[in-house]
């Protein structure tokens, strides 16, 4: 019973194994890169456009009026590293329809580090907003007795998320191999819809979390009073 | 009993229990929550895109609840290590 793409080892020389998780990495990440690159070689602005850059529009400019919806102002801003992790794990799990794929969200190594790039992000997004001391203030944000538990907070929803998408992924991938033994042939096709429902939706969940966590560090905690005219 | 049937006895019930609670307590809790959103898209229709997107980040923090039990189970029946600590000393006696 395969827990994770972690166990599938393609290569292996000594101690360096090249394993499910790194070659569909790879592979997703070549798609993500190579695509957007052929589409958007020729960009253009008038009504005669290819079918390709209408569907990366949509995408992008939903992506951006969710960020904004979200409370984040200037959503160019954020939508490199969000659109990023929604496209990632979105497409991590669109592809469970190839066969012989396995997501490598399903594997706690890659949604770890995504969990860590969100809990680095966070920080540099509220910095670049409110300054190395106004960010570290904001800790002690309703009194200093809070400063313990909102550092527990930070690490415990970092620590969330990363389990919250590894524990989704991995039990669709386990599900479907556990009804492969049971009932072959209709029910494992129920389960794959599933687990595509489910796939997508913790890519939204992800990648709205971590918009939650940018919004709450980077807002401005009081409004500066307006300067009284002198009379 | 000896140890190996006591951890196999132990790990069992252990996660057949972790994942009846885990998955019980959940569906609970996100049925309330369906249901409180609802209410509130009857009487705020033009509201429904923020509901909706809040109801669905609120499911999916309850959800992980219910995937933390989940894992637990997992763990218990495939990636047991006190299972494994007892099945690797049984063989060295055997092989002895």
């Amino acid at each position: 019973m395969r827990l994770s793409p972690d166990q599938m080892i393609f290569w292996q020389h000594g101690f360096l194994k090249l394993n499910g998780t790194i070659v569909f990495t790879w592979g997703l990440m070549l798609v993500l890169a190579v695509g957007s690159k052929l589409i958007t070689r020729k960009l253009s602005t008038d009504l005669k456009r290819s079918r390709w850059q209408n569907l990366l529009e949509i995408v992008v400019t939903g992506i951006e009026k969710q960020i904004e919806d979200v409370g984040l102002r200037h959503p160019e801003k954020y939508i490199g590293f969000l659109g990023s992790l929604f496209l990632f794990v979105a497409l991590a799990a669109l592809c469970t329809i190839i066969p012989g794929y396995e997501p490598p969200t399903a594997s706690l190594s890659t949604t770890a580090a995504l969990a860590l790039c969100v809990f680095v992000a966070v920080p540099m997004f509220g910095i670049e907003a409110d300054g190395l001391g106004g960010y570290l203030k904001s800790y002690m944000e309703p009194t200093v007795i809070m400063l313990p538990f909102n550092v527990i907070s930070e690490l415990s929803r970092t620590l969330a998320l990363a389990v919250r998408l590894f524990g989704n992924m991995m039990s669709g991938a386990m599900i479907i191999g556990i009804l492969l033994t049971i009932t072959p042939f209709l029910f494992p096709i129920v389960m794959t819809a599933l687990g595509l429902l489910t796939g997508m939706v913790q890519a939204y969940i992800f990648s709205i979390l971590a918009a939650v966590y940018i919004a709450a560090a980077t807002r401005t905690r009081k409004p500066k009073p307006a300067p009284v005219p002198k009379t | 009993m000896d140890n190996m049937t006591l951890i196999a006895v132990a790990s069992i019930v252990t996660a057949g229990l972790t994942t009846s609670l885990g998955c019980m307590c959940p569906a609970l809790g996100e049925g309330r929550s369906v249901a409180t959103a609802l209410t509130a898209l009857a009487q705020q229709p033009d509201a429904s895109a923020t509901i909706t997107r809040t109801l669905f980040v609120g499911l999916a923090m309850i959800e992980s609840t219910a995937i933390y039990c989940f894992v637990v189970s997992m763990i218990l029946i495939f990636a047991n290590p006190f299972w494994n600590h007892v099945i690797a000393q049984a063989t060295k006696v055997v092989g002895k």
